[in-house]
């Protein structure tokens, strides 16, 4: 008798799901503290030049293509785009995933309509599979590719693609499929503290970090 | 502040218009298109209205929408009353089967010139002939 | 009453005309979810159709399924489909009780060894046998018994189908499924807390029908009926792609009839008829009414966390755990800011200054 499916759903939504949020949380605390706590040497030197506003300026200006660069490498920028874009609609934008946040921290906004919400899914996945693409025909990405980033984006794939099969009902039955959306939610949790996937945590941080040292050594951004 | 019953948050319904879920309309656009494949090829189409997910109103509309027209038949068999009605669309009938406590059976929409169930049926008319014939018979032997 | 009379004499016989046969299959079709193109060749079967002997045995349940399907408008179809069936023994109903009970179910299976309908409402205890019992037989005895002679087996109820509320964790009476049990008998799950009476007499309609099984999905559930979730046939499904929820029993939106899901329900992942069949006559439906669906048709959905809870929100509660990882990361990176700070000293102190002259050596 195939009561898997939905035993399997218990589970993820049970047990799975604090285990998940508990190394998820755990993880991102000890990084972070860890990032931190590490300090810079007191710089004694004086600034070479007025480099306040320099780190913020450089949290956005790392966020544009430097000139060029977009003709030289355009899936890099407008596919990065378009995928982080989607993802950030597919996420935090859909009424369920906003239900999930409100139960756990109390917060909540307005969600868009589904087929919105659908075709931001699909758009980031196609995104996704491009920039795998160029990863892997371009010599110099494919040199410096190595396990890691093929499992995060592994990783970051799979929520997004049982998410959309199970809206459609493809493959699986709903069930089963939303019970591997969570799962592999969940799996995806569980590694983001502890791979680069901790970017989403440290990206701005490390740039504001970068900007401002460069401003006080004299390039300010 | 007492009284001020404006600000509770109550919306009266409206009573004029029935509720609707639109689920009515394109169900009637399917009719539209057995209505053209029933004048082209004679093909008859039959819809089973417990088949398709109704909102409450829904079906009120769908009757609103059908209207009545020319005919009206009730049937009185021996598990219960039916109803055949031609819409205000010729050709269009709308099938209701009863209970004999008058609770709704199953309900079909039909596109043809006329119901199969309004016809005699060949095994009733084999039985009807043969009461008549007994009948006559009963009377010529007064 | 004589086995050998088919269903089309019968019904003739009770003064039903073609006409009334007619309308009898049609609603028979709509019953069992089949397509009105389907009617010819139900009338066909049905004509030629036989009483088949049926025994319901009644293990843990509460009686809803049989209030279920007894209480449900009458005189029907559903009455006459049940009409068509020699219902043998079902000690709920029966006025015999005890041992002059037990002598007609056997009685009937040695008559039709082999032939028999099987039906089972309620799930059998294996912890203790002495828990449920029925004129001094076990429920688990009673099943293997009665089984070995059934043609087939119908589980009503998703206590027979999937062990249900007695199920229920902890589970105390080690509850299981007709399905647990028997292994060498075609089944046919027709779960619901209670299944709507029509889906009840909808399957055994089939069975007098074609005499066979529909065909099932992989929880064994007749698929004509439990093919599609709720929520997929759900009047209210327009308003879940809108994004136009109720957030509370009784605020604007409930009152507009918006989607419930906010609200715990679980048709998402609930196959069954309720949404298209509904209930009462085709009155109405769970979440017609304004409540959510419970998801009483799937396996241990007394088990899912909550009927209030929405689907996308975790079961068990996360904030103490979660309290916990936290501070467990916290003690964690200490450690780990401590040893960091500590190889900073220990490179600082093992620095040695080099002079123009230590270069020069």
């Amino acid at each position: 008798m195939s009561s898997t499916a939905m035993d399997l759903l218990t589970w993820v939504r049970g047990p799975g799901f604090v285990i998940a949020v508990a190394i998820f949380l755990f993880g991102i605390v000890l990084r972070l503290i860890e990032i931190y706590s590490l300090g810079r040497k007191p710089d004694l030197a004086v600034a070479r030049t007025e480099s306040r506003g320099s780190g913020g300026r450089t949290i956005l200006g790392r966020s544009l293509p430097p000139e060029g660069m977009l003709k030289r490498s355009p899936i890099t920028y407008i596919g990065g785009y378009i995928f982080h874009i989607g993802l950030f609609i597919t996420v935090l934008l859909f009424e369920p995933h906003i239900e999930l946040i409100r139960n756990l921290i109390g917060i909540s906004w307005p969600g868009l309509p589904s087929p919105v919400v659908d075709a931001a899914a699909i758009i980031s996945i196609i995104a996704l599979i491009v920039v795998l693409a160029n990863r892997i025909t371009d010599p110099v990405k494919r040199f410096l590719s190595n396990f890691e980033d093929y499992l995060t984006w592994t990783l970051t794939l799979l929520p997004l693609l049982t998410g959309y099969l199970a809206y459609h009902h493809l493959f699986l039955n709903y069930t089963l499929m939303l019970a591997l959306h969570i799962l592999t939610v969940e799996l995806l949790l569980v590694a983001l503290p502890f791979t680069k996937l901790f970017h989403t945590f440290s990206l701005f941080a490390a740039r504001w970090y970068n900007g401002d040292i460069s401003g006080r050594k004299g390039v300010a951004s | 502040m007492i009284g001020r019953p404006i600000d509770i948050p109550i919306r009266a319904e409206n009573g004029d218009e029935p509720v609707s879920h639109g689920n009515a309309l394109p169900l009637l656009h399917e009719v539209r298109h057995a209505l053209e494949r029933l004048l082209a090829a004679g093909e008859e189409t039959v819809i089973d209205l417990r088949s398709i997910p109704m909102g409450p109103g829904d079906e009120a509309r769908l009757e609103a929408e059908l209207g009545t027209g020319e005919v009206s038949a009730r049937l009185e068999t021996a598990i219960g009353p039916s109803v055949a009605l031609e819409t205000r669309f010729p050709g269009v009938w709308l099938i209701t089967h009863y209970n004999s406590e008058e609770q709704i059976l199953s309900r079909f929409i039909e596109v043809t010139e006329v119901p199969a169930i309004l016809r005699s049926q060949p095994e009733d008319v084999r039985e009807g002939l043969d009461s008549l014939s007994e009948q006559l018979l009963q009377q010529t032997n007064e | 009453m004589s086995y050998d009379k088919t269903l089309g004499e019968a019904l003739r016989r009770q003064g039903v005309s073609r006409r009334g046969f007619m309308k009898f299959c049609a609603t028979t079709a709509s019953l069992m979810a089949l397509p009105p193109s389907m009617v010819p060749a139900i009338a066909a079967a049905l004509e030629q159709a036989r009483r088949p002997s049926v025994i319901w045995l009644s293990f843990q349940e509460c009686t809803g399924c049989t209030e279920s399907l007894t209480r449900s408008h009458s005189p029907t179809v559903e009455g006459l489909i049940l009409g068509q069936i020699s219902l043998d023994y079902h000690h709920t109903l029966q006025a015999a009780a005890d041992s002059a009970a037990e002598h007609a179910r056997e009685e009937a299976m040695k008559e039709n060894y082999g032939k028999y309908l099987l039906i089972v409402d309620g799930s059998i205890p294996v912890g203790n046998p002495g828990y449920s019992t029925i004129a001094g037989i076990s429920n688990k005895d009673m099943l293997l018994e009665t089984a070995k002679g059934a043609a087939a087996i119908v589980s009503v109820g998703t206590c027979a189908a999937y062990g249900g509320i007695p199920k229920a964790n902890p589970n105390p009476t080690g509850a299981v499924a007709v399905s647990d049990l028997i292994k060498d008998k075609p089944i046919i799950n027709v779960p619901g807390c209670p299944p709507i009476p029509v889906v009840i007499t909808g399957v055994l309609a089939h069975y007098l029908t074609f005499g066979t099984i529909p065909e099932l999905d992989d929880a064994g559930r007749p698929k004509v009926f439990y093919g599609e979730t709720i929520h997929d046939r759900c009047y209210r499904r327009p308003f879940y792609d809108k994004g136009l929820f109720a957030e509370s029993f009784d605020d604007e939106g409930a009152r507009k009839g918006w989607c419930l899901f906010k609200l715990g329900c679980k048709a998402p992942v609930t196959y069954n008829a309720c949404a298209t069949t509904k209930w009462n006559a085709g009155t109405s439906f769970p979440i017609q009414s304004g409540h959510g669906c419970i998801g009483c048709s799937e396996p241990n959905f007394w088990d899912l966390g909550g009927f209030y809870k929405a689907l996308s929100v975790p079961n068990d509660p996360v904030t103490l755990v979660a309290g916990a990882a936290a501070a467990a990361g916290v003690a964690a990176g200490a450690a780990m800011a401590m040893r960091n700070r500590k190889a900073k000293a220990d490179a600082k102190s093992k620095h040695q200054t080099v002079t123009i002259d230590d270069l020069e050596k």
